[in-house]
C-alpha cells in the first residue's frame, strides 16, 4: 500500500468523510451490480463480462477509435501470466489497475478465465497466492 | 509518517470518499489531491515579441488544443489544428436531439431529446474560481447561467435508510447540524469543555450553537418555531383561515448517524462545488463552439494523428484523413502543441526524450458515465418542487440532477440520469450496452422518483472509457506517478510541448486543459522568440 504525504492526508481526512466499509451498509437493492467500490462478480465469466469487456469488448476482440483497445484473441502476450498480473495489478499506460478493485481471487479467475477462452489455450492455472504475490511486487498504480 | 500508522492508499481514499457519496466527491478528491487551488489565471496572455512566420502544428481541438491554436494565432504564428473528431470541443462537447453517437464496440445511439434539452456528457459545471474558462467565455461571447449544486430541497437516499424514502436535504441538514448543536451545548454546560475553552468563550459558544443549529432557549433542538425556521414546517403558513404553521419533528440524531445519509452533505461543502457555479445556456458545447469560431478553417477534422516525428528542423505529423477512406497525410510545421490524451498519445509513435515518454505512458484514464434522461413532463418541479441541484443516492446511479434551467415553466425535461465517477459500477454500466444502461438507469432513478415509471420518454449514456477519442475520461494521477513524471511531462521537448488537463494540477476540469496550454504556449514562444 502506498502512503500519501502528511499533508494530503489531512486536507483529505478534514474534507472526506470517513464512512465505514462499503459493504456494510451497501444498498439492498443494486439489481446484480457491485454494491461498492469493489467488484463484487465471482468467476472468471463474470468478471471479464461486467469489467474487462467494457473496453476490450465482449468477444474480446478489443476496440479502435483514435486510439485502441487491445485484442485478446488468441493472445501471444499471454503467455505469461505474471504479464497480465503485472497489468491487472499495475496498469498499463491508459488502463487502470482494475485487480485494485477485486480479491486476490477474483483477480485469479479473471486471469485463468482469459488465458483459457477466446482463442488462448495456456493452461498453466494461477492461484490467490500467486496473486497476492504479484500484488506485493506491483509497482505502485 | 510512521511506519506504524495504517496506510491509505489514494485509490483507497477515493474508495472511501466515492462509497460514501459517490462519484462527484470522489472526482473532487482527485482534483484535491493534485492539490488544486484557485486558478492561477491573471487576465489574458501578452505573446511579446515578433515570431517572424513560425508555424505551430497543434494535435486536438478541445479547449487545450484550441486555446493554444487562438493565442499563437493572434501571436502572429501559421497555425492549423488537427482534430480527430467532425466537430470541436473534444470532451467539452453536449448531445443534443438529432446527434448519432457511435461508441468504441460499435454501438450507436441517436439522440432523441426534444429541441432544447441536452446531456453534458464531460464537464458540466464551472465554478467560479476558475477565472480562465469563464474570462474566456465572456470574451467570446457565451452566455452563462447559474449551475444549481446545492438545493436544500432535493434528496438524501439509501436503499438501507428510512426503509429507503428519500429524505430532503433540508431535513437532514438542519436535524444533523440541531442535534449536533444540542449535544455540543449539553457538554459545554457540563462544564466538559472547561479545560478547553474559556468561561467568556463557552458563553459566546452557546450562543452561537443556539443560533447555528436553531436551539430554543433551553438549548434543546425540537420541534418548534426555532427548528423550524431551519428545517421548514410541516404544514406551511399560508393566509386566511386554517393558516398557521405547524413544526414538524425533527429526524433523531441516532436515526441520522446511523443512516448515513449526512455523508451526502459532504460534496456541498467542497471548495470545487461551492456557489456560484455557472453553465453555458444551452449546453457546455456552446463553449467549444465558440472557440471554434475565433479559428476559422484552422482546424482539419477527421484527422487521426497516426505518427509524431520530429527532429532539429521541425515536426511532421501523419494522419489518417477519415474524411478520405482513412488516406494517408502528412503535415509539417516547426513546432508542435500536442493536446491528444494520454490514453491515445501512449500509443502513438512519437520520438521524444525518454523521461516524457515515460510520463505520457504513466497515467491511466478515470472510468465514468452519465446518463441523459428525458421526461415527458418535469415531475421533479411539478410534484416535488425541486429546481435544480442534484440528489445522492447510494444506488449505482449515484447522483440525480435536476435541469439548472427553464424553471417552472411545465413541459419536458431531461435529468441528468446518474454519473459514476471511478469504481465498480462505472465499469459496469460501461461493459453494458446503451439501452441496458438506460434501463437500469430508469428503475435505479425510480426507486427515488416513481414518476420515471410513467413519465420517462427516451435516453442516451456516454461510458467514458468507450469513447473514441479519449479512451477514458480524464488522467487519474496517482501521487507517486505525479511526482515521478509531472514534471517530464509539461517540459518541452525539442520541438513538441504537450497540453491538456493532464498536464494541469486541475485534472478532469477545463481550467486545467486552458491553463496547460496557456502556460505550454508561453514557454513555446520564449523559445521561438530566442532562437
Amino acid at each position: 500500500m502506498r502512503r500519501v504525504a502528511p499533508g494530503t492526508l489531512a486536507l483529505v481526512v478534514s474534507a472526506a468523510v470517513v464512512g465505514p466499509a462499503p459493504a456494510d451498509d451497501a444498498p439492498a437493492n443494486s439489481a446484480g451490480m457491485s454494491r461498492g467500490w469493489e467488484f463484487s462478480e465471482q468467476g472468471g465469466a463474470a468478471l471479464f463480462q461486467n469489467v474487462c469487456a467494457g473496453c476490450h469488448q465482449p468477444d474480446a476482440k478489443g476496440a479502435v477509435g483514435a486510439g485502441a483497445y487491445p485484442s485478446l484473441v488468441a493472445d501471444k502476450k499471454l503467455d505469461s501470466s505474471d504479464f497480465m498480473l503485472a497489468v491487472l495489478l499495475g496498469g498499463l499506460k491508459g488502463m487502470p489497475p482494475v485487480g485494485d478493485m477485486m480479491s486476490d481471487a477474483q483477480v485469479a479467475e479473471v486471469v485463468n478465465y482469459v488465458r483459457t477462452h477466446f482463442g488462448n489455450t495456456y493452461s498453466d492455472a494461477v492461484s490467490a497466492a500467486d496473486v497476492a504475490t504479484a500484488r506485493r511486487r506491483a509497482p505502485p498504480p | 509518517m510512521n511506519e506504524a500508522t495504517p496506510a491509505l492508499s489514494r485509490r483507497r481514499l477515493f474508495e472511501i470518499i466515492g462509497a460514501s457519496v459517490g462519484g462527484a466527491a470522489a472526482y473532487q478528491a482527485m482534483t484535491r489531491l493534485g492539490y488544486a487551488e484557485e486558478s492561477s489565471y491573471r487576465g489574458p496572455i501578452k505573446l511579446d515579441g515578433d515570431p517572424k512566420g513560425a508555424s505551430v502544428i497543434v494535435l486536438g481541438a478541445g479547449l487545450a488544443g484550441m486555446t493554444a491554436a487562438i493565442e499563437l494565432e493572434r501571436a502572429g504564428y501559421k497555425v492549423s489544428v488537427l482534430e480527430y473528431n467532425s466537430r470541436p470541443g473534444g470532451r467539452n462537447w453536449s448531445l443534443r436531439g438529432g446527434d448519432v453517437y457511435t461508441e468504441l464496440g460499435g454501438a450507436t445511439q441517436t439522440c432523441e431529446f426534444d429541441p432544447g434539452h441536452y446531456l453534458n456528457p464531460g464537464p458540466w459545471r464551472i465554478p467560479y474560481h476558475h477565472y480562465a474558462i469563464l474570462d474566456y467565455c465572456r470574451r467570446f461571447g457565451v452566455t452563462l447561467e447559474p449551475f444549481i449544486q446545492l438545493n436544500h430541497n432535493a434528496y438524501l437516499h439509501s436503499t438501507s435508510a428510512f426503509d429507503g424514502k428519500p429524505q430532503r436535504i433540508r431535513d437532514i441538514k438542519a436535524d444533523f447540524d440541531g442535534g449536533v448543536a444540542e449535544l455540543l451545548a449539553k457538554a459545554t454546560r457540563k462544564g466538559a469543555l472547561d479545560d478547553a475553552v474559556s468561561t467568556e468563550d463557552q458563553a459566546i459558544l452557546l450562543e452561537a450553537l443556539r443560533s447555528l443549529g436553531a436551539l430554543d432557549k433551553d438549548f434543546r433542538y425540537r420541534a418548534g418555531d426555532y427548528s423550524a425556521a431551519h428545517r421548514g414546517y410541516a404544514k406551511h403558513a399560508g393566509g386566511g383561515l386554517s393558516a398557521q404553521p405547524i413544526a414538524g419533528e425533527p429526524i433523531g440524531l441516532h436515526d441520522i448517524l446511523t443512516s448515513r445519509l449526512w455523508r451526502g452533505l459532504q460534496s456541498f461543502l467542497l471548495y470545487d462545488f461551492q456557489t456560484t457555479m455557472f453553465q453555458p445556456v444551452g449546453g457546455m458545447g456552446r463553449i467549444g463552439e465558440a472557440f471554434a469560431r475565433q479559428i476559422p478553417d484552422r482546424i482539419r477534422y477527421g484527422a487521426k494523428v497516426i505518427a509524431i516525428q520530429q527532429n532539429d528542423n521541425g515536426v511532421a505529423i501523419e494522419f489518417a484523413d477519415l474524411m478520405a477512406g482513412g488516406t494517408v497525410r502528412e503535415v509539417r510545421a516547426d513546432w508542435c502543441v500536442c493536446t491528444i490524451p494520454l490514453s491515445i498519445l501512449s500509443q502513438i509513435p512519437i520520438n521524444v526524450s525518454a523521461p516524457m515518454k515515460a510520463a505520457i505512458d504513466a497515467v491511466p484514464y478515470a472510468s465514468a458515465v452519465k446518463f441523459g434522461l428525458q421526461f415527458s413532463r418535469r415531475f421533479w418541479e411539478e410534484d416535488e418542487h425541486i429546481f435544480g441541484g442534484i440528489s445522492y443516492t447510494d444506488l449505482p446511479i449515484r447522483q440525480i440532477s435536476y435541469p439548472s434551467t427553464s424553471f417552472n415553466a411545465g413541459g419536458k425535461g431531461v435529468l441528468l440520469g446518474g454519473y459514476t465517477f471511478d469504481g465498480a459500477n462505472s465499469y459496469e454500466f460501461t461493459a453494458m450496452a446503451p439501452d441496458e444502461r438506460v434501463k437500469r438507469a430508469v428503475a435505479f432513478g425510480a426507486q427515488i422518483h416513481p414518476q420515471y415509471l410513467t413519465a420517462f420518454e427516451n435516453g442516451v449514456s456516454v461510458a467514458w472509457s468507450r469513447v473514441p477519442f479519449t479512451l477514458g475520461c480524464a488522467g487519474d494521477w496517482s501521487d507517486e506517478a505525479r511526482k515521478a513524471h509531472y514534471d517530464d511531462l509539461c517540459e518541452i521537448d525539442g520541438r513538441i510541448v504537450l497540453a491538456g488537463e493532464h498536464s494541469s494540477y486541475i485534472p478532469a476540469w477545463q481550467e486545467g486543459a486552458i491553463l496547460s496550454a496557456l502556460d505550454a504556449i508561453q514557454r513555446l514562444h520564449k523559445r521561438v522568440i530566442a532562437s
